[in-house]
C-alpha cells in the first residue's frame, strides 16, 4: 500500500508535479522537517542553560539519589520502553494487524502518561524544597527558570504526543488512518524520547547532589 | 498490503529482535550515564562524556527506531548535516561569550 503509492507519484512526470525525490510520502517528510526545527529549539534551550549555568556562581545541585535521580532514571527507562512499543506498533501496522497496532499504540500512550505523572510528582517535590520558576533557596532564580522551562517544554511535547497517539489509536482502529500515519506519529514519539536523552544527563546528571 | 510484505527495496521494517537489541543498548548506556553521574569527574570531562554517550543514543534512535537508516541516503543527507551545522553555529556564537563570563567570574 505504502510503496505502491510512492511509485505512483514517482511515475508522474516532474512537470505535472509528481516527484518524490526522497521516496517518502509528504506527511513523513513534513514530520521530519518539523523534527529538525524542534531539534534546534531544544538545542538552543540546552545551550542557553549551559551559558546561564556558567554565568551564575553557586549553581544549585539539588538532585539527590532519591527521589530525583532514581525517579528520573526510571522515567528514562519508561520513555525508552514506550519507544520500543511504538516501533512494534509501527511494525504491526505495516503487517496490517489493526488490533495489535491499536494495543501497542495505547501501551505507548500509557507510557507517556506514566512519564508525565512521575515528572509532575518530581516537580512538586522540588517546589516543596523551595525551587520555583522564579526562585531557589540558593538565590539563583535562573536555575528555576531554565529547569522548569526546559523540562516543562519537554513535558508539553510528551502530553501532545499522548493526545496524538490516542487519536491515532482510535482513528487507525476505526480505519480512518493508514499505516503511514502511524509511522509518522511514531517519528514524533521517538523524537520526544530522543530529546529526553539529552535533557536527562544535562539537567539531572550534571546537577547531582554529591 | 502486498507491497509491504516482500520488504522491497530497502524498506525492511526491521525485526522485533533488532528493536529489542537496540532498546537493551539504550538502557545499558543510560545505566552507564547514571553511574558516571556519581563519579567525581571534572565537570568538563563529565559533560563531554555525557554528551558523547547521548549522541550515540540519539544515533541509535534515529537510525533504527526512526528508520532513517533504511530511507534513501539523500534523505539522511538532507536532514542530518544541516541540523549539525546549525547547532555548531549556535555553539560558535554562544560559547566564547560563556567562556569569557566564566573567566571573569574566576578572577
Amino acid at each position: 500500500m505504502h510503496d505502491t503509492k510512492i511509485e505512483a507519484t514517482l511515475s508522474d512526470s516532474a512537470w505535472s508535479g509528481g516527484e518524490a525525490p526522497f521516496a517518502v510520502n509528504s506527511k513523513k517528510l513534513g514530520m521530519w522537517l518539523f523534527i529538525v526545527s524542534d531539534t534546534l529549539t531544544f538545542s538552543a534551550m540546552l545551550l542557553v542553560y549551559s551559558w546561564v549555568r556558567l554565568a551564575n556562581p553557586g549553581w544549585p545541585r539539588p538532585f539527590e539519589i532519591y527521589p530525583a535521580i532514581a525517579k528520573s532514571t526510571f522515567m528514562t527507562v519508561i520513555l525508552l520502553a514506550s519507544s520500543l512499543t511504538m516501533v512494534l506498533g509501527v511494525a504491526a501496522a505495516h503487517r496490517n494487524d489493526r488490533a495489535k497496532t491499536v494495543r501497542w499504540l495505547l501501551l505507548t500512550a500509557l507510557g507517556g502518561i506514566a512519564f508525565v505523572v512521575l515528572h509532575t510528582t518530581e516537580w512538586i517535590n522540588l517546589i516543596h524544597e523551595g525551587y520555583t520558576p522564579w526562585s531557589t533557596p540558593q538565590g539563583v532564580p535562573l536555575f528555576g527558570a531554565t529547569f522548569f522551562g526546559i523540562t516543562g517544554l519537554h513535558m508539553l511535547h510528551v502530553t501532545i504526543g499522548v493526545i496524538y497517539l490516542s487519536v491515532m489509536a482510535l482513528g487507525y482502529g476505526g480505519g480512518k488512518f493508514d499505516a503511514d500515519d502511524v509511522e509518522v506519529s511514531g517519528l514524533y514519539w521517538h523524537f520526544v524520547d530522543l530529546v529526553w536523552m539529552f535533557v536527562f544527563p544535562m539537567i539531572y546528571l550534571m546537577s547531582i547532589k554529591l | 498490503m502486498s507491497a509491504q510484505g516482500d520488504g522491497s527495496e530497502g524498506h525492511q521494517v526491521g525485526s522485533t529482535r533488532l528493536f529489542v537489541t537496540v532498546w537493551v543498548w539504550l538502557v545499558a548506556i543510560t545505566a552507564f550515564e547514571v553511574f558516571l553521574g556519581y563519579e567525581r569527574l571534572q565537570p568538563e570531562l563529565m559533560l563531554g562524556l555525557l554528551v558523547a554517550l547521548s549522541l550515540v543514543k540519539a544515533a541509535l534512535i534515529v537510525s533504527y527506531f526512526m528508520h532513517l537508516k533504511y530511507e534513501k541516503l539523500s534523505m539522511a543527507l538532507m536532514l542530518v548535516p544541516p541540523t549539525i551545522f546549525c547547532i555548531c553555529m549556535i555553539i560558535i556564537f554562544f560559547f566564547p561569550d560563556s567562556w569569557r563570563l566564566m573567566q571573569i567570574r574566576l578572577q
